[in-house]
This record gives C-alpha cells, structure tokens and sequence, in this order.
C-alpha cells in the first residue's frame, strides 16, 4: 500500500536498528513527543529492538494522558446535562474524571456520541436544533485547525446551539517545560510531525539553541521513527543540536500558513493545567473574546469546576520520563489497565499500560 | 507510603455498552452475574456450543441474538447474519448444523419491504447452510423499544465422535491457520454505519462456515484440535480465550495474517487494529504441525478459504498470551481489550 508497506520494510528496519547501534558510543535518552509515535514505538515493539542503545521517554504528546481532570469533570458535568448532545473524538470516552468516565455518563442516559471531525458535531447541531450540542475540543496544534474551522463556521453559520469545551495545549511549552526541570533526563526529542505538518519547525529552532538538544521532525511509521532516531544519535555522536526534518514528505520550515491564520483568528495562549504535569504558562490554546459565545464552560456555567490533581499518583514523573513505571510502587499491584490510577495506565499506548503488557510477557518468558 | 486511588475503579452499577464487545467486559458480566446462577459441568465448558448426549448421540447445541445496525449491509444483512452465526458456532464444535430456530422482536413501523427482504435472505442462507427452521416466535414492541428487528436464533447439530474440536485441545506446537481475510464484516459494518465512504467498497464476510469444516474433517480429521470463528473481539480476542481455555501461549506473525488492503487502509484512517475488528466468515484452526500444510490446502480448495494462510503457533511459553512477531521485528502482547475498540485521536 502507498506510504504504508515501503516504511514498514523489516529488512530495512533492522538496516537501520544496525546502523543506530553502530553509530551510538553510549546510551542515549530520546523522547518521541507525540502519542501516535508511542503508539509505533509500542505496536511494532521498536524499543525492544533497540536494547539498551536508545531508551524511549514517552512523552506528553497525548491528548487521552495529559487533559487535565478538571477539564474532563467539565466534560462529565456537561454530558449528563439531559438538554446536551455531549460529541468527542473516541479514546476520550474511557479517560476516568473523579468519579466516572463519558462511557458511563452514557450508561446513565447521557447523550455522548464519538465523531470523526468536529464539523460533524457542527452538523449534528443544524439538525437537532432543539439540543445543544457540545464538542470536546481537545489535543494539540494538529486538531486546533479542524476545532477553530467547527467555531468559525458556527459563528458564520449563526448556529446558536453549537458550543465547544476547549482544552488545547501546545507542545514547545511542554518540551520547556519539561527541560527546565532539574532533574530531566532526556537529550534529544523527536517533534511530532503531524504537529509540524501545521506549525513548520521555527519554534523548535530556539529550544534546540538554547537547551542544547537535538530535535527531529519524525513521522509516524515504524521507518520514520527508527530514522528519526538515528539522526538524534548521530547529532548527539557529534556534538551537534539542530532541528532536522525527517519527515519531509509532509513537513515544510514553515508549516500551513493557512491552517495557523485561523487557529491565531478563533484561539488565543492561555495558561494550561497538564494532567501528571501540572500548570504550565501560556501552554493553551483558548477562545478569543469574539467567539466567547461559542465557549460551552461560559454557556453552562462550568467553569467554576476546580479538580485538584491527586499528589499520590506518579504519572507525572512518569510522563517526564524520571521514573520508570516499573519503579511506581503502585504500578502492577493496585493499578493496572482494568483498575487504572493515571491516565498512563488507561490508553493501551501510554507509557504504564505498554510497560504492563511487555513486562508481563518478559517475565514469562 | 500509603497510596490513594484518584480515579475510581471502572466498576459500576449497571450494563454499558462496552460489556457487548467480547473483551474483558463481556467476560467479566458472564463471570460475575450470570456463571454463578447455571452452574453445571456442560455450561462449564464454555465453548461456542454446547455438547449434549442424547442416547449416545452427540448433540451440540448453541444460541445466539442478533442486534446489528444498519439492517442491511454490503455482503448481506440481519437475517442472514442470524443463521450464520448460529450454524459457525455449532460448525466450531464439529458438529453437522441440523436444525435452526428462529425468535423475532419487531418494532412498531418497521417496513414490511425491510422484513421481507430479512426473512427472504435469511431462508436463502439456511438452505445453503443445509439447516431447516423448524420453530420460531415473533413479538412486536412499540416504536423506539427495539431498533428495526432484533433476531435470536438456537441451532441443534450432531457430532461424532472421531472429530472434536474443542479449546481445551490446543497444544504447543499446534500451527494456527485462518481460513480467510480478516476484518471485513467489522469495517464493513462501520463504514455503512458511519457513512464513510472508501474508494473500494468493504463488503461482510458473513458465510456458513460448515463447507469448510467437512474439508478439514475429510483432509486432517482429529488432527484438527480446536475451531474458532472470531466474530465480535476480532481475531486477537478468540486467540486469547483459546490461550487461556488451553493454557499455551500464541506467537503470532504479522507479515502472514491475511488483511485486505481496502480493510488495512480503513483501519489506518479510524485508528483501529483489525486483530480485534469482528469477522463473520473465517475461521481460526489449531491443527498438529504434521497436517498444517494439508489443512491450508484443503481450506483453499473452496472459494471461502481461497486466502487460507499460517498465522502462527501454540507454543509452551507464557501461557494464555497472545504474542505478534511484528512484520518489522519487533515483538508485542496482544491482549484482550477492556471493552469496545475506539477510534483513536493520534
């Protein structure tokens, strides 16, 4: 199949998985920022090729994992509304709030329908008029055109019972983030490149500077992420930190001019909650006054929900690569993937369910 | 150092709709709420049907409801799905599908030129199957209580004694074999669900599956040690429950499993894996390694098993997993999931 089958070559894969061990003279902490690549990484079982050469830190490039509680106790507070037709991308159904998740809203006679595009909640609105209909606008600069498009169109549209439950974040915030804390680990990112495919590469140009690390534009299929891999190792071999392409097939320096000028006309920075993070400065996207109307926290007064982050869960040192989920004292005993106690555990790519479901088999074995 | 639970357990206190998904869910509503109230050492066993003995005769026995959404679907609809279902489960014991029965559950409005079609389509698929309705019942319920028509069917067959599969049976060493492409039915149901529309059209796989099973029986008899149509949880969840009836471990091969390109593209745009996309008209074999050659070639002399393929093997290590030798090199666990595979964001 085109763009599939030629980057899932297995003879070419191990080529690379040679050429990486070759190259690295040391160990070497990388970060694959997004969770589609996580998702590579685990599904194919990339990490386990590379042994001890590269360790991949999973990181906070996941919508499920780092929307923070608050935000989804706004979400449940809103889908057992009985006036709301309450409309989300599917993995968000199974993330716990405090005391339940959406698929249990569900159960208990709350309408929460899975979409494929926020433009189709927009049309589920024309044609229910008598509901309102509330989408939940999550993920990173990758959504944020589709989601600003579904706000844009409403207003233009005169929709009036078409709202969206905004909980944006960025990524060059979280990279930051994460770098300045003074116990970080890693020395080299592999940017998301559906992110970049919006927003080019320019932001991750200072941070490379400044931090000294290497950052990798890297696509999604297993080839991609094994090159991306290997050009960290060779810069870091070199003593080089640079933004480097690898995924040229979709990424340009400068990104879809078009899809930035209507993310900066509906969406704002704003502060931002991370789940397992926790506030990071102007890492958000909200929306801009003009479009207050279409905001569903103002229009049914959800705002006010304030969630506290519980301080016994790890999942941020986890997140921050830190602490290995083997290390939790939790991990396998009283938090698994049936009975999770952070958003890790809960989607079958986060970092502590991956672990769960390869340390099973390795001790099997 | 004390550890406090910030999310509650996923327990609650009534059904969902991820306990219909054949995962984790639905084995944990039949454990908890059902299992303890029936026991006895025929139910015990678990299998697809039921074995009975009727004056040294033995009868499988199995029943199945059918609720699916769109009624009707590219490759077929809710009636004929009624009679394959019933007749693949008895088909996977080894027995000879005989007789059918038929229970109806109508919603107030629905067009007598939909139920016709149904019923029309239903009789055909029980005439290839060579099974005879012989009872039935019908209820109607007003509008909005039932979605169209929902239809439970009960299948009787007769085994014998020198050909029976069963999950228990699966050995290491054991080649695992499937009989057909995967993930039609699932995709094919979504796609006219959703609207979606793909350059190919995805069509269900629904078929009896007893043709195939007298050639296996004909070819490889008793070295066929356990059958499996893995409908709802898709291949990865039959392979589970197979592991774990068993207790071997499945390494399974990436590069062999016979997924179409129209079903692999589709999946790839929905964020789905079809190892858990449901399939209606393929089986899953466990045959002894000496007769896997003979077994494929058997299943590929009819047109239903033409992309026959070995997908993998039952071997001693880590019993009741599920392994995938990725087509790249790498390893993973294939689990069962929670409940209902969802479209993912990223």
């Amino acid at each position: 199949m085109k763009y599939l089958s030629e980057y899932r070559d297995g003879r070419v894969a191990r080529a690379v998985v040679a050429e990486i061990k070759a190259t690295a003279t040391r160990p070497w902490v990388l970060m694959e920022v997004c969770g589609g690549q996580t998702h590579t990484i685990v599904k194919q079982g990339l990490d386990e090729m590379l042994g001890d050469v590269v360790e991949m830190v999973h990181g906070p490039g996941c919508p499920v994992c780092v929307t923070p509680l608050e935000q989804i106790d706004k979400a449940l507070a809103l889908a057992s509304r009985p006036d709301v037709i309450f409309t989300s991308f599917g993995d968000m159904l199974r993330v716990p709030g405090s005391d339940c998740d959406l698929l249990q809203i569900r159960a208990s006679g709350g309408s929460v329908r899975v979409v494929y595009s926020p433009l189709d909640a927009l049309e589920l609105a024309r044609k229910t008029p008598d509901k309102e209909v509330v989408f939940f606008a999550v993920g990173f600069e990758t959504t944020a055109p589709a989601n600003a498009m579904s706000v844009w169109r409403a207003k233009e549209l005169g929709v009036e019972n078409f709202s969206v439950l905004v909980s944006h974040v960025t990524v060059p915030p979280a990279m930051t983030a994460l770098l300045d804390a003074p116990d970080n680990r890693v020395q080299g990112f592999l940017a998301a490149g559906h992110v970049c495919t919006i927003m080019g590469w320019t932001e991750y140009e200072p941070i490379a500077a400044k931090y000294r690390v290497p950052i990798i534009v890297t696509g999604f299929e297993p080839l991609d992420i094994l090159e991306g891999m290997l050009l960290a190792v060779r810069q870091l071999e070199q003593g080089r930190h640079e933004v480097e392409n690898q995924y040229v097939r979709s990424v340009k320096r400068d990104g879809n001019q078009p899809a930035q000028d209507l993310v900066s006309r509906v969406f704002e920075l704003v502060d931002r909650n991370w789940r397992g993070i926790g506030p990071i400065p102007r890492s958000g996207l909200g929306l801009r006054a003009e479009f207050a109307a279409f905001d569903a926290e103002k229009r049914f007064d959800v705002a006010g929900i304030r969630t506290t982050e519980p301080t016994e869960c790890r999942a941020g040192d986890v997140l921050r690569g830190v602490l290995k989920p083997f290390d939790c004292p939790a991990f396998g005993k009283i938090c698994t993937p049936e009975h999770p106690l952070g958003a890790p555990m809960v989607s079958s790519e986060g970092a502590c369910a991956a672990y769960y479901n390869y340390g099973r088999f390795r001790s099997a074995v | 150092m004390t550890i406090a639970c910030p999310i509650p357990a996923t327990a609650t206190d009534r059904i969902q709709l991820g306990h219909g998904s054949g995962g984790k869910m639905s084995a944990a509503l039949l454990r908890d709420r059902f299992l303890p109230h029936f026991t006895n050492d025929i139910l015990a066993q678990l299998g697809d049907a039921a074995i009975v003995d009727i004056g040294g005769q033995s009868v499988a026995m199995s029943t199945d409801t059918f609720v699916v959404q769109p009624l009707e679907f590219p490759g077929g609809n809710i009636g004929s799905l009624a009679v394959h279902g019933t007749v693949n489960d008895l088909a996977m014991m080894g027995a000879r599908p005989q007789w059918l029965s038929a229970g109806f559950v109508l919603e107030e409005g629905l067009p007598f030129d939909v139920l016709d079609r149904i019923v029309r389509t239903m009789a055909d698929a029980a005439r290839a199957a060579g099974v005879l309705l012989v009872t039935g019942d019908t209820k109607v319920v007003e509008r909005g209580k039932a979605d169209g028509v929902f239809i439970n069917t009960t299948g009787v067959g007769l085994r014998t004694a020198d050909f029976a599969p069963a999950p228990t049976r699966a050995r290491p060493g054991d080649a695992v074999i499937v009989s057909g492409p995967l993930g039609c039915h699932g995709i094919a149901i979504m796609t006219a669900r959703e609207g979606l529309a793909f350059e190919a059209e995805i069509v269900s796989d629904s078929a009896a599956l007893s043709p195939l099973v007298e050639r296996l029986r004909e070819r490889v008899g008793n070295a066929v040690h356990t059958l499996r149509d893995p409908t709802r949880g898709g291949l990865a969840s039959a392979l589970n429950e197979i592991a774990a009836a068993a207790g071997i471990g499945v390494v399974l091969d990436e590069g062999a499993l016979p997924i179409p390109g129209p079903v692999a593209a589709a999946c790839e745009m929905l964020g789905f894996d079809p190892l858990y996309v449901a399939n209606e008209g393929v089986l899953v074999a466990f045959v002894t390694e000496q007769v896997a050659d003979a077994a494929v070639e058997a299943l590929r002399g009819h047109p239903l098993g033409r992309a026959a393929a070995r997908v993998g093997r039952a071997v001693a290590a880590h019993p009741g997993m599920v392994v995938l030798e990725t087509a790249i090199g790498g390893t993973r666990v294939v689990d069962m999931l929670p409940g209902d595979q969802l479209p993912r964001i990223c």
